[in-house]
């Protein structure tokens, strides 16, 4: 019966994500604004039929502004986490299966990045890069890959100690076909539940970094910029800033169900409570 | 422990140092300066040394609580640090407590009600609170109980009022994550022999149910409340910016625009160092609670 209850979230967590996708791609078709173009006869204007989401303090359109924001959002989420996951994939594989110093090297070293909070890590990677969207993005990257390489690395020890690994061995199969052909495609479900995640996170992640003004900068249509913007503005005209936080909130709540739901379709071993 | 630490300065070292531009250069083209101040600088700050000396030095400042002077205000980046501590510490310890607290109670209550309608409700809010980002949640809080009821002030500090709301708004996450993970280990506990007889002895529910059980369900919730205070502390930097408080947070911010490196390095060290050191005591604590660990 909870099975039931989490596909029937994940189901519409699929279709919101859906809709918020493609509202997004037609964005200029949607909507007849600019994201960009400022006219200052309509300034603040509150929601309307006009202006779903009002205005903001140049007059600009916020429903508009909320849309073209997905798509940046949306695509640092996913670059982000595939940032994070190709590195940590393949860095976590070797370790797991080679063992020996190489392994060692890199638990130390993750235990090391694990040390730092994650987003006073990607501060402080932000910091290096210097500031601006595409340095946000690596830095949200980068500070996910520990996380990968011990997710990846403990399934490979268990699953390396399988029969069916030995038998491989035995006939004589070379390492990297060990690794890609049987360890890689049983150990696939829980990267692929851990990148849905990802993205979620990283889209909270870098929304945050653009909100403290470290990522996409005014006038860019980015979520975190919007909410930073409309901060000031929350007597007067609470859409302005509400809109795209509540729009970032039902993108990643709804990629975080779709994952729940991932896990247990692909898990029969694990209950979520 | 001495080795992650010992790994956190060396690692925040040498990536600070694989900056593309020299920090002295910076500073001075910001304000404007001749190619001897830019020297001066150079001397004052160390960099003409050998990074493996430079290094060495910054280990052995760092043992004497010595973080550098700050590019910026060139004041000993250790003071600077120190007089906004208290203000994020303030706002952590609170967040902490609140989510302690508002957790375990939420998560006993549910188990205790199992199937009813509180549970039900613990769990909404439990779900609720681990969902909503603190941009939105700190959002809904300022308008509500500042701009429509005017309960609280929006902004600032000074008074416990001003941190009643980032406190909450800080907590919700972690409150969530414990509520449901107390639930759950309840339930585990609560049907064990060891309850029944508790029961079958006459023991008062109330000590059963947090002398017997909550202690013996503890233990995860310890590990969880430990891992949590790494996202809190993160948190901090965004709540604080949210309420416009003043604070670490804010500090490591402005320090990044500024191009700041001995300041930024000097948070982020402070923040990686707090995280192993509470994460070391809930280790400890393990000990307190279960004798069993504490006599292997």
């Amino acid at each position: 019966m909870i099975s039931d209850r989490y596909s029937i979230a994940g189901v519409v967590s699929l279709a919101v994500l859906a809709v918020i996708a493609l509202s997004m791609l037609l964005a200029p078709w949607l909507t007849p604004y600019d994201p960009l173009t400022m006219d200052y006869e309509d300034q603040l204007l509150p929601p309307s039929s006009a202006h779903l989401f009002g205005t903001d303090l140049f007059g600009r359109d916020v429903f508009t502004r909320v849309l073209y924001g997905a798509r940046i959002s949306l695509s640092v989420g996913v670059l982000a986490a595939l940032l994070a996951a190709v590195p940590g994939l393949l860095l976590g594989l070797i370790s797991g299966y080679y063992g020996g110093p190489f392994d060692q090297l890199m638990m130390r070293l993750t235990d090391v990045a694990l040390a730092f909070p994650s987003l006073i890590l990607s501060l402080g990677i932000v910091a290096v890069l210097e500031p601006g969207l595409v340095n946000v993005t690596i830095a949200v990257g980068l500070a996910g890959i520990p996380g990968y390489v011990r997710l990846v690395r403990g399934n490979v020890l268990s699953v390396k100690e399988a029969l069916y690994i030995e038998a491989a061995q035995a006939v004589g199969c070379r390492h990297h076909r060990i690794i890609l052909r049987h360890i890689l495609p049983n150990i696939s479900a829980s990267v692929l539940v851990l990148v849905t995640m990802d993205v979620a996170w990283a889209i909270l992640r870098a929304t945050s970094l653009s909100f403290l003004g470290l990522g996409a900068q005014p006038p860019t249509p980015e979520w975190g910029a919007m909410i930073d913007e409309g901060r000031e503005l929350l007597r007067r005209a609470p859409w302005v800033s509400l809109a795209p936080s509540a729009v970032m909130m039902l993108a990643v709540l709804s990629i975080n169900l779709v994952g729940d739901a991932l896990r247990d379709a692909l898990d029969p071993h694990t209950v979520s409570q | 422990m001495g080795l992650v630490l010992w790994g956190v300065v060396t690692l925040t070292f040498f990536a600070i140092r694989l900056l593309p531009g020299d920090p002295a250069t910076v500073l001075i083209s910001q304000g404007g300066g001749s190619a001897q101040d830019i020297a001066d600088l150079r001397e004052q700050l160390g960099l003409d040394d050998p990074l493996p000396i430079q290094y060495v030095k910054f280990l052995g400042g760092l043992v004497r609580g010595d973080l550098g002077i700050s590019l910026v205000s060139h004041r000993p980046v250790t003071d600077i640090i120190g007089e906004q501590l208290p203000h994020t510490l303030a706002l952590a310890t609170s967040a902490t407590l609140l989510s302690v607290v508002l957790g375990i109670s939420m998560g006993v209550l549910a188990a205790t009600h199992r199937g009813s309608w509180i549970d039900q409700l613990c769990i909404t809010l439990a779900i609720l609170g681990v969902s909503l980002p603190i941009l939105l949640s700190g959002l809904l809080f300022i308008l509500l109980f500042s701009l429509v009821l005017g309960w609280l002030p929006a902004t600032g500090q000074g008074s416990w009022r001003h941190l009643v709301m980032p406190s909450l708004v800080l907590s919700l996450a972690s409150t969530g994550t414990i509520a449901r993970l107390v639930r759950t280990q309840m339930l585990e506990v609560l049907p064990a022999d060891y309850i029944t007889v508790a029961r079958a002895k006459g023991v008062m529910e109330r000590v059963i149910l947090w002398r017997h059980a909550l202690r013996n369900a503890l233990i995860p919730v310890i590990t969880i409340i430990g891992l949590q205070f790494g996202a809190l502390l993160g948190g901090t930097v965004v709540t604080e910016s949210l309420f416009s408080r003043r604070g670490l947070g804010r500090l490591v911010v402005d320090a990044i625009s500024w191009k700041d490196y001995p300041l930024v390095q000097g948070v982020v060290i402070l923040g990686a160092a707090i995280y192993v050191v509470v994460n070391f005591l809930v280790d400890l604590s393990y000990g307190l609670l279960d004798p069993r660990i504490r006599r292997s």
